[in-house]
């Protein structure tokens, strides 16, 4: 019944993001597509913290190394749209493959270090590499010439991009979650609660943990070839570290036990930053207030806090 | 032999837990390793998973030497265990907690199944739904074995199954040890002397990390005097 009433609101929720464009401020077109996209990063992200256990402060590499992709052959290739997505997330899970394969190695602190460490890297070579990457200016000056598959869309309109990204983050985020509701999704759960009892049934935890590290950074990085269209720039502080702590606040802000929490916890985190910075440019302050107090205080995030009050309601 | 445990040296820290220690156990066999805190019953087992490989010495499973393999390997070759902790998945449902360690060996079907130890263990399966950490101690020992049972053992080692159970838990436990010796060849440490005889074939008394007294039940039973020396009898 409760399950029930929260797809009809997640439903719900999707349609108004359909419409948002017919009723809402022209501006606020910005704002979502940035939501939706942060969200999916988030949401990649979750996959490897929330499930896995493992934090990961390198996780911005995949996602720049998707906005650099998509920008590149944008601009030298004029691929379709669509073409740069699935090569940005090839190249990102390629990335993801190379530095998980040392990062797994690793548990808890030195695990997130190395992370880390691989994510200053990357940055590194996207800031200094000039040649390539264009150094701190980045790569810009690309359009949009079709989306791909025959469809005539309009990529410069800022709606269409808008609906562009949200049916594509919507078909991402149904795979993710498929992928967390599967037996392999289960493995991934029982491996943050005790990895040796995981090894104990017979698998290698090794390999489950660079598996999930690289579904993540193949979803970081279709994230961030998605941003990269929307900022018309692909720039070195798409990899900064920085960047990688974003997914961190967002999925303790929303929850990171339940699917949709890094979602809920990128809307928030946008949307207070957009209305606390046209007051204040001490919007850092606040979000430190707020983090603090739900550390401290609400360790589920806003989702989660809500929903496990909601669920045991009545019961 | 399906198991030969050869002379094993294995080291906790840089302290020598086990000083050449040596036995071995006959498929259908069930083994207990008897002897006092610390000489090094459980050190042995983990030596056998892989968790604390030995620096010296084999263990050969079956036919394969697993010294030196790491612990998902030598799970997969058939050896199930049941740790000291006997710690489930906390946050995952009783069904799910046997659900990680589903494991179907190609071309074989599975002698155990998640439907089949719902039918041999009812309580299992009334729990089905409940998360791990609202079971009670006998409960999450049921349902350890059980999920030790999903990758379909050839041998169960089980470290100190009653530790911690109430008198009732332990009869039920050692119901079990009887029912799964049918199947399985079994190997259990305990420090009751009386629970082991009662449920085991054979034992092995361990004392500072070796073997110093090998026994068939029958004959420790009639042997105060070896009992007296290396057990305290409690």
């Amino acid at each position: 019944m409760k399950q029930n009433i929260l797809t009809g609101v997640l439903l719900a929720v999707i349609a108004l993001l359909v419409a948002l464009p017919w009723f809402a401020p022209y501006f606020y077109i910005f704002v979502f597509t940035e939501i939706l996209i942060l969200g999916l990063f988030a949401v990649s992200f979750n996959l490897i913290f929330g499930f896995t256990g493992m934090l990961s402060f390198g996780h911005a590499a995949y996602f720049g190394m998707g906005a650099y992709t998509t920008a590149m052959l944008l601009l030298h290739l004029d691929w379709p749209l669509l073409y740069t997505l699935v090569a940005a997330m090839a190249l990102s899970g390629l990335l993801a493959l190379v530095i998980g394969f040392f990062c797994v190695r690793l548990s808890e602190v030195y695990f997130a270090m190395l992370t880390l460490a691989f994510g200053m890297m990357v940055f590194t070579i996207a800031h200094s590499w000039r040649d390539v990457t264009n150094g701190s200016d980045g790569i810009a000056g690309f359009r949009i010439s079709e989306f791909g598959l025959g469809l005539d869309l309009v990529m410069g309109n800022p709606a269409v991009y808008y609906h562009v990204t949200l049916a594509i983050v919507v078909i991402a985020a149904l795979v993710l979650y498929v992928i967390s509701r599967s037996s392999f999704g289960l493995i991934l759960k029982a491996i943050r609660q005790n990895p040796e009892r995981v090894a104990f049934c017979g698998l290698n935890v090794r390999s489950y943990r660079l598996a999930s590290f690289v579904i993540a950074g193949i979803f970081a990085g279709l994230a961030g070839a998605l941003m990269a269209p929307f900022l018309r720039v692909a720039s070195p502080e798409l990899m900064h570290w920085s960047l990688s702590a974003e997914p961190v606040l967002m999925s303790i802000l929303g929850g990171t036990g339940y699917f949709m929490g890094p979602f809920v916890g990128a809307a928030l985190f946008v949307l207070l930053e957009t209305w606390i910075t046209s007051y204040t440019g001490a919007w850092m302050l606040f979000l430190g207030i707020v983090l603090a107090l739900m550390v401290m205080f609400f360790r589920k995030g806003v989702l989660g806090t809500f929903l496990d009050w909601w669920m045991n309601k009545n019961d | 032999m399906i198991l030969e445990v050869n002379d094993i040296h294995t080291y906790y820290g840089e302290s020598l837990a086990l000083q050449g220690l040596s036995f071995s156990v006959n498929e259908g066999e069930t083994v207990c390793l008897l002897g006092r805190n610390g000489a090094g019953k459980s050190t042995t087992l983990k030596s056998i998973i892989g968790l604390t490989p030995p620096r010296k010495g084999s263990i050969v499973f079956a036919g394969d030497t697993i010294s030196g393999k790491p612990a998902h390997r030598i799970a997969r070759l058939g050896i199930g265990y049941v740790p000291e902790d006997r710690r489930i998945f906390p946050g995952l449902s009783v069904r799910e907690n046997l659900e990680v360690a589903e494991y179907r060996r190609s071309g074989e079907a599975p002698a155990w199944t998640v439907e089949r130890i719902f039918d041999e263990y009812p309580m299992l399966a009334e729990l089905a739904g409940q998360d791990g950490d609202t079971l009670s101690g006998g409960q999450q020992q049921m349902l350890t074995v059980a999920r030790s049972l999903m990758i379909q053992p050839r041998l169960l080692l089980l470290d100190e199954p009653n530790e911690g159970l109430a008198p009732v838990i332990v009869q039920q436990i050692g119901r079990l040890i009887d029912e799964l010796s049918q199947s399985t060849t079994m190997v259990f440490t305990d420090q009751s002397v009386q629970f082991a005889l009662k449920h085991a074939q054979r034992a092995f008394i361990l004392e500072r990390g070796k073997v110093v007294h090998e026994a068939t039940s029958e004959n420790l039973r009639n042997d105060p005097d070896t009992q007296e020396r290396y057990l305290s009898v409690a």
